[in-house]
């Protein structure tokens, strides 16, 4: 996988994703919101053979993008790579992403969503937790640009109760320890007026998954 | 809309300018002055259902196609939506007094599992709106409550919401359950929430998958008009 050459940006992850491709032989196909936590576990254990394809993060607000986009990547590349993983979940496409997969003869990881698998998909379906709002360290960081202002609540305060009325808690997954990420994160619960909990997730089943697909050379 | 609103006085306005104005004011999500423009009509003798279908839904329809047309966006729809509840309380209590005509009736809820009802309060809202008495049974509704209140309320249409692809599938449940019964095509079923689609609408067994409110209030109108339709051609 070649490197970035010039640091990566969360605006660059949210609108227009990330390309590092060289001459791996296994690509992923991933989630902007999920870049910088690929790249660490790419770095971090020395996987060359991998290149990396990041979709614009943005898509969480409009999950319907997704699995249009994902199919035209896999279009795009497949005939390159030996192999093609997706890490994206579900994210709110219904299944349709799933599908897709099967289609294609490729493999996703498995979850509803990105803060069901850092938590562990296991132990997030056992919490049953519906009150509760996640924010990951991406999201931390992008909370007004991904939430804030596209529902207009910086135009609107009074919209808050219509989004946010049924839901207790914000939970900050976090990836890495990050005292001033925790800091912000204290700060969007007290803007959305709801309790606030810190749960140190790590990178949970994502690094599993990566180092699988990593191994099956 | 315009820069000009703060020099307009509603009640100097004649009838077609106020509704006008009241369209606009709806587009805005100035929930003051739809009120204020309500009690005016009202006090100049315009019956409830009139200030209903005249005033308030027809201005919340250019907001629904704006919406679908993508040039409205969620937060605009939803102080709209204010909006026309401020209106809606004030004319809700003298429809039912007044006797205004019922399209027909539905039981919503949003799925178990599922705290989201944004959708579901917009689609409850514009049914109103539409003429439909809405029994809405709130969030995170089991299969039990679901059949507790059409046993009770004797609806038309049953709707159901969920905004997760993890909660969407519950909506089978609560079908499969109608079909057990005995009881699936004594009620027309209608579905939405952000991650479904036409084919799981299908796949669950439900009448129709509505895209979003004006879809919905639409859809309903057809399956009443149907339905009507049945019984007359069996008298």
């Amino acid at each position: 996988m070649s490197q970035p050459l010039k640091p990566i940006t969360d605006a660059q992850l949210s609108s227009e994703g990330l390309e590092l491709r060289d001459n791996g032989r296994v690509l992923l196909i991933a989630c902007g919101a999920l870049a910088r936590e690929i790249l660490a576990l790419i770095n971090a254990n020395g996987w060359t053979h991998i290149d990396l394809q990041c979709l614009p993060a943005i898509y969480h607000n409009e999950p319907s993008k997704i699995t249009p986009s994902v199919k035209a990547t896999i279009e795009k590349y497949q005939p390159e790579y030996a192999e093609i993983f997706i890490v994206y979940a579900d994210c709110g496409t219904g299944g349709q992403l799933q599908r897709l997969c099967n289609d294609m003869g490729v493999s996703m990881i498995a979850g509803p969503h990105c803060y069901s698998f850092y938590e562990g998909n296991t132990d997030f379906q056992a919490r049953q937790e519906l009150t509760c709002f996640y924010l990951t360290d991406f999201l931390v960081r992008q909370f007004d640009a991904f939430f804030w202002r596209p529902m207009g609540l910086d135009r609107h305060p009074q919209l808050l109760e219509m989004y946010f009325g049924n839901y207790t808690t914000l939970v900050y997954q976090a990836q890495t320890q990050d005292p001033l990420l925790e800091a912000k994160a204290q700060d969007c619960a007290r803007r959305m007026r709801l309790a606030y909990e810190y749960r140190f997730t790590g990178y949970g089943d994502l690094a599993a998954t990566l180092f699988a697909v990593a191994d099956n050379r | 809309m315009s820069d000009q609103e703060d020099d307009i006085i509603l009640s100097e306005l004649n009838d077609e300018d106020l509704v006008a104005q009241m369209f606009d004011d709806l587009y805005d999500g100035l929930k003051d002055e739809i009120e204020e423009g309500v009690n005016l009509l009202l006090a100049r003798d315009w019956t409830p259902y009139r200030v209903l279908t005249e005033a308030l839904v027809g201005g919340m329809t250019i907001v629904g196609h704006d919406f679908r047309d993508g040039i409205l966006f969620v937060p605009e729809v939803l102080l709209a939506a204010n909006a026309m509840k401020g209106g809606m309380a004030i004319l809700k209590p003298l429809l039912i007094a007044t006797g205004a005509p019922r399209v027909g009736k539905m039981v919503i809820g949003t799925v178990k599992g599922d705290i989201h009802d944004i959708g579901k309060n917009l689609v409850g809202m514009m049914m109103e709106g539409a003429g439909f008495e809405v029994v809405d049974l709130g969030i995170n509704n089991s299969v039990d409550a679901y059949l507790e209140a059409i046993e009770r309320e004797g609806p038309d249409i049953l709707g159901m919401s969920a905004l997760l692809t993890t909660t969407m599938p519950y909506m089978k449940v609560v079908i499969d359950t109608l079909i057990e019964k005995g009881i699936r095509d004594d009620y027309t079923v209608l579905v939405g929430g952000a991650p479904l689609n036409e084919e799981f609408g299908k796949a669950i067994g439900a009448d129709a998958y509505c895209r979003d409110a004006a879809v919905a209030v639409e859809t309903a109108k057809e399956f009443m008009a149907r339905k009507h339709n049945r019984m007359a051609a069996n008298v």
